[in-house]
């Protein structure tokens, strides 16, 4: 029966108790409130007919002190439930520190995840029970969206900028991934799994392939290919700033504006330098529009973003 | 001069006074109505400029300030002569009326003549947005931007100006024709009012296209 | 007051296509619009049929999944722009704001013919479009899909949303002018009757609103015509700007959607319990209110969009505020009915229809307005069904109830109440059947937009397309009364429930001048009681 006619998405993540908690809060009052009325419509309607034609209403027109009530207590019932619901929010929105990070190029009509150590999925993602784990997403064409019901957690992803989720997945199993963002014809059939396993099952799983690289090898390799290295240089920045340590740094840029570099200001950055140069710098550095796919910029970036950590936190200016 | 035709009130008013009235706050509520829509291109501008400064300054200063300028002060001026027009309506005075209409018109030709010529040197110079755009600069997709809304802007507000151009033909023809007269005038006072909003909203463009980074 | 039987009334006072198609009078204007509304809601309720007789299997195979996603966007376009938007002031405020506040027509006559010549032209530029195709980018039209990516005619559709948008801001502007100049002597703004109050308001957003839908339309036109990147990322430019401009308009287009429609269940609850409708200062205000707030709270279409969480939260509280108005109306019109003198009529059994259903489809907006939910259920069922129960289980409701009520003063004819009373409960019904079902989808994680499915969802699905069979045999049985009542339907006197109102005053239907002698109102609104008192 369940099966045929399911009623409630399971929990599997360990949000999720929490955002059906809030939904049962509202959902109840809701239904309180449409009782309430419906009931007191359909009273008056039966006790309050009309016995004879010309009968009028009785002149009964206002009661200021009921206008307060039921002004002050629905706005308090509401504040309770945006106050609650922001504390959700925020929950969601911010990952713990620490989370494992994994990345996703959308496209039409696919998800192709990375994983940190290489492995490569499309349309499966397969994790680990009990590990916080953080999506840095962006798409290739057009607006999508990564929703997983089970896990309670949904993200926009879009072109020219990253955008995060996270989760931490608290049951075993395979859960339906959704593109929540009609995005073009095959949108519907742009889902996938998530395979949530035992972490020990997962390492296996993840040893089962041919050893690969990194996800941050991979972008090293190309951060030199690409010659970044030449003036993106730890021992100097005449030619160019150091990246140890970007993200998250604030930036000031020629023209006295400043910013906190994030993913998307560094992936503005190599595909159109000119944009945002940094102060005292000259806007020598080449663009590579159209020389990196999304999954190149995306591993460049987990190596930039590697930078800092391997430096021990060292941060230049 | 004074006029010699009766005002006319319309079926649905009960008095003059009424039809002025009406006439005049719906004039007001379509200004309103105006001013939500080139909000919207505003809104656009000011998100961007900000994000895109050193893109904006540098495509700013490939228009032409003197040109700019002088329209204006073609249009400010253009807003006097339809202010006088207005008040010529008000006493009735025909004559001068109509001088000030064809002033205020040759004025707006003017005013676009020289957009006109302002947009065929920035077609010859390869600065309309499209396949045909060539910026030589740092960020040129961004100065592409910054013409794009150039061109809307002043686009739509050219749009605005040629309409006002030919509601004061249809004004001169009203005049000639005796239909405007110091009782009933609500018609000019209506365009003077359009006409002034058009004029305020190049106020705000001038500077916020032509004067970025100009010291 | 009355006029005799042999003065002309508007219907017959003058013959020929040519005195409809140049007529400058409002109530015939009305009845345009009426044809025009009527078209299009059929139009976009064909489309709903085909797109729930797909949903009724799992796998995409009644049609292609590009003709889906085609449909889906026709129908939100067609009934967002050339029926919601437009039926309540279009039909029943065109013909009855002058009536009601006793002046012989709107401030602006010409311009309301304009306006439906607009209307109609862009309606039919749009169906141009979707004889050749139609969109596929959803009504939303979210860059840069609909700018770089959809090989549909956008642009078309766009110019037919583009000029229709003008007879929105036209109708907005003359009922502004009108409520603030026309009023007879003695009408002051407090004995407006609500519908006039419900009026002003939404004629306030639509001046503010629409120019803003309008020039975003102008720039996706650009975008996609000239490749330029205002939207595009890939260009330079910035999706989610496109979304606050989209929403901007388009959150407070639902106002639009539902502020007549609450003037109207006021109408219709003070006329079938005879009495003042309970806390009308506060309704009045209310109706302001929400075109307000309604401005402020866009961002709750973006919660996960990619905005900043701080602008998340403001956006969030907002919306909650904007609730509060709504549910301070509904909370009075519950009250009014205490002590009331109940009629079992028709219009009441709608306007109960929309207190109802208005409450659960408000109540449901507090879960996508609530953050921590709504990442859940946003761009699912749950949101689908929300707004189904406001705009149909709300405005339609309102809008038959209105139809109903005023139908009478209309046409002087009488539609058959058995009937009337039939389609109101089988609508009821249909229509809980097929959306109740949504917000359980939506909450399992079922998608919008979607043209196949997991197969967990059929039944639910197959629930819904039986509510929605149900709700179209509901629609087109009004369809066939009211057509028959033009013709065989029994003769009415000028105020055939007994209610109090100027336009009751006039006759059914009313002349072409609507009163020979302007009325002087010394009374407030919905003066039952004195009525009773004058033996009336």
């Amino acid at each position: 029966m369940e099966e045929l006619l399911p009623l409630f998405p399971e929990q599997a993540s360990s949000l999720a108790a929490s955002v059906d908690a809030l939904y049962f809060f509202v959902i109840g009052v809701s239904v309180f409130f449409s009782v309430l009325i419906a009931g007191s419509l359909i009273y008056f309607f039966v006790r309050y007919r009309r016995r004879e034609a010309s009968q009028v209403g009785s002149p009964v027109h206002g009661s200021v002190v009921l206008e307060i009530a039921w002004t002050v207590i629905p706005l308090a019932i509401t504040m309770v439930m945006f106050g609650w619901g922001a504390k959700v929010f925020f929950s969601l929105s911010r990952p713990p520190a620490g989370a494992t990070e994994f990345y996703v190029v959308a496209k039409q009509w696919m998800w192709k995840f990375q994983h940190p150590e290489g492995r490569r999925e499309i349309n499966e993602l397969h994790v680990p029970l009990g590990v916080p784990i953080k999506l840095t997403m962006t798409s290739e064409d057009v607006i999508h969206s990564f929703f997983v019901p089970a896990f309670r957690v949904k993200a926009d992803v879009l072109p020219g900028r990253y955008s995060t989720v996270w989760f931490a997945a608290t049951r075993p199993g395979r859960y339906h991934l959704f593109c929540a963002e009609y995005c073009g014809a095959e949108h519907s059939r742009m889902g996938g799994w998530v395979t949530v396993m035992e972490p020990s099952e997962y390492e296996r799983w993840l040893a089962g392939e041919s050893p690969r690289r990194t996800l941050v090898a991979t972008g090293e390799e190309i951060f030199s290919q690409r010659a970044c290295n030449t003036c993106h240089r730890p021992d100097t920045e005449v030619r160019g700033p150091s990246l140890i340590g970007l993200v998250g740094k604030q930036v000031r840029l020629t023209g006295g504006r400043k910013l906190i570099a994030d993913e998307t200001y560094i992936r503005e950055s190599i595909l159109n330098p000119g944009a945002k140069v940094v102060a005292g710098y000259e806007p020598i550095m080449p663009t590579f529009q159209g020389q990196l796919s999304e999954e190149e910029l995306v591993q460049l970036l987990s190596y930039i973003k590697s930078l800092g950590k391997s430096a021990g936190g060292e941060s230049a200016r | 001069m004074a006029s010699t035709s009766h005002p006319v009130l319309a079926h649905q008013f009960e008095s003059l006074e009424q039809q002025r009235a009406s006439t005049s706050l719906g004039m007001w509520v379509f200004l309103v109505t105006e001013i939500m829509f080139f909000g919207g291109l505003f809104t656009v501008y000011i998100v961007y400029r900000p994000l895109y400064g050193e893109a904006f300054a540098a495509a700013s200063h490939h228009l032409d300030i003197g040109l700019g300028g002088i329209n204006t002060a073609v249009l400010i001026l253009s807003s006097f002569t339809m202010a006088m027009a207005v008040r010529s309506a008000q006493l009735g005075r025909r004559g001068p009326l109509a001088v000030f209409l064809v002033l205020t018109m040759l004025l707006g030709l003017t005013f676009l003549g020289i957009k006109g010529v302002e947009y065929r040197h920035k077609f010859e110079e390869h600065l309309i947005p499209g396949s045909d755009f060539r910026f030589t600069g740092v960020d040129p997709r961004h100065a592409q931007l910054f013409f794009s809304l150039y061109f809307a802007m002043t686009g739509m507000h050219a749009l605005h100006m040629i309409i006002g151009v030919g509601v004061l033909g249809w004004l001169l023809v009203l005049t000639r024709r005796g239909r405007i007269s110091a009782e009933q005038y609500d018609v000019v006072e209506c365009t003077g009012l359009y006409w002034h909003f058009v004029d305020i909203v190049w106020i705000f463009l001038f500077p916020l296209l032509y004067l970025i980074g100009r010291h | 007051m009355k006029n005799t039987a042999a003065a002309p009334d508007y219907l017959n006072a003058n013959y020929g296509i040519w005195s409809w198609l140049l007529t400058t009078d409002h109530k015939r204007i009305a009845i345009l619009y009426l044809i025009s509304v009527t078209f299009f809601f059929f139009l976009g309720g064909f489309f709903a049929v085909l797109l729930r007789l797909e949903l009724l299997t799992p796998a995409g195979d009644l049609v292609q999944a590009d003709t889906y996603n085609r449909l889906f966007t026709m129908h939100g376009v067609v009934m967002v722009f050339f029926f919601l938007i437009p039926v309540i002031p279009a039909v029943l405020g065109n013909f009855l704001v002058p009536l009601m506040i006793g002046a012989r027509d709107l401030a602006f006559p010409k311009i309301n013919l304009a306006s439906w010549y607009i209307y109609t032209v862009g309606g039919l530029v749009t169906f141009w479009a979707i004889l050749n195709g139609g969109v596929d980018t959803g009504w939303t039209f979210y860059t840069p899909f609909s700018t770089t990516f959809s090989n549909t005619y956008v642009i078309a559709t766009g110019l037919g949303i583009f000029i229709t948008g003008f007879s929105s801001i036209f109708t907005g502007l003359n009922f502004i002018v009108t409520i603030h100049r026309l009023r007879a002597p003695g009408l002051t703004w407090f004995r407006l009757p609500l519908f006039i109050w419900a009026h002003y308001a939404t004629s306030l957003v639509m001046i503010l609103g629409t120019p803003v839908i309008t020039i975003t339309i102008v720039l996706v036109a650009l975008e996609r015509a000239f490749h330029i990147g205002i939207f595009d990322p890939a260009l330079g430019g910035d999706p989610l700007l496109f979304q606050h401009l989209f929403w901007f308009y388009s959150h407070p287009a639902v106002y639009i959607m539902v502020l007549p429609a609450m003037g109207v269940v006021s109408e219709l609850v003070a006329a079938f319990a005879r009495k003042r409708i309970f806390g009308y200062e506060f309704v009045a205000y209310a109706s302001i209110a929400i075109a307000v707030l309604g401005f402020l709270v866009w961002g709750h279409h973006m919660f996960v969009s990619g905005q900043s969480v701080y602008a998340a939260t403001v956006f969030s509280v907002l919306s909650m505020f904007v609730a509060i108005p709504s549910a301070v109306k509904v909370f009075n019109w519950t009250a009014t009915l205490y002590r009331g003198s109940i009629s079992y009529q028709t219009p009441l059994l709608y306007a109960l229809g929309f207190i109802g259903l208005f409450t659960i489809g408000g109540l449901t907006g507090l879960v996508v307005a609530t953050l921590g939910v709504d990442v859940h259920v946003h761009d699912t069922y749950f949101v689908v069904a929300h707004f189904h129960y406001i705009m149909v289980g709300g405005t339609i409701m309102a809008y038959l109830g209105g139809l109903h009520y005023w139908w009478p003063k209309m046409t002087g004819k009488l539609y058959p109440e058995f009937w009337a009373k039939l389609s109101a409960m089988i609508i009821f019904i249909g229509f809980n059947l097929t959306f109740f079902p949504q917000f359980v989808l939506g909450y399992l994680g079922m998608p919008r937009r979607y043209h196949a499915y997991p197969e967990e969802f059929q039944v639910l699905h197959v629930l819904s397309s039986a509510g929605a069979s149900i709700l179209g045999v509901g629609y087109l049985i009004p369809m066939v009364y009211f057509a028959w009542s033009m013709r065989y339907g029994k003769r009415c006197e000028p105020n055939p429930w007994g209610a109090v109102g100027l336009e009751w005053e006039a006759a059914s239907p009313p002349p072409p001048h609507n009163f020979d002698q302007i009325p002087v109102v010394s009374g407030g609104p919905y003066d039952y009681a004195d009525k009773r008192n004058r033996g009336g």
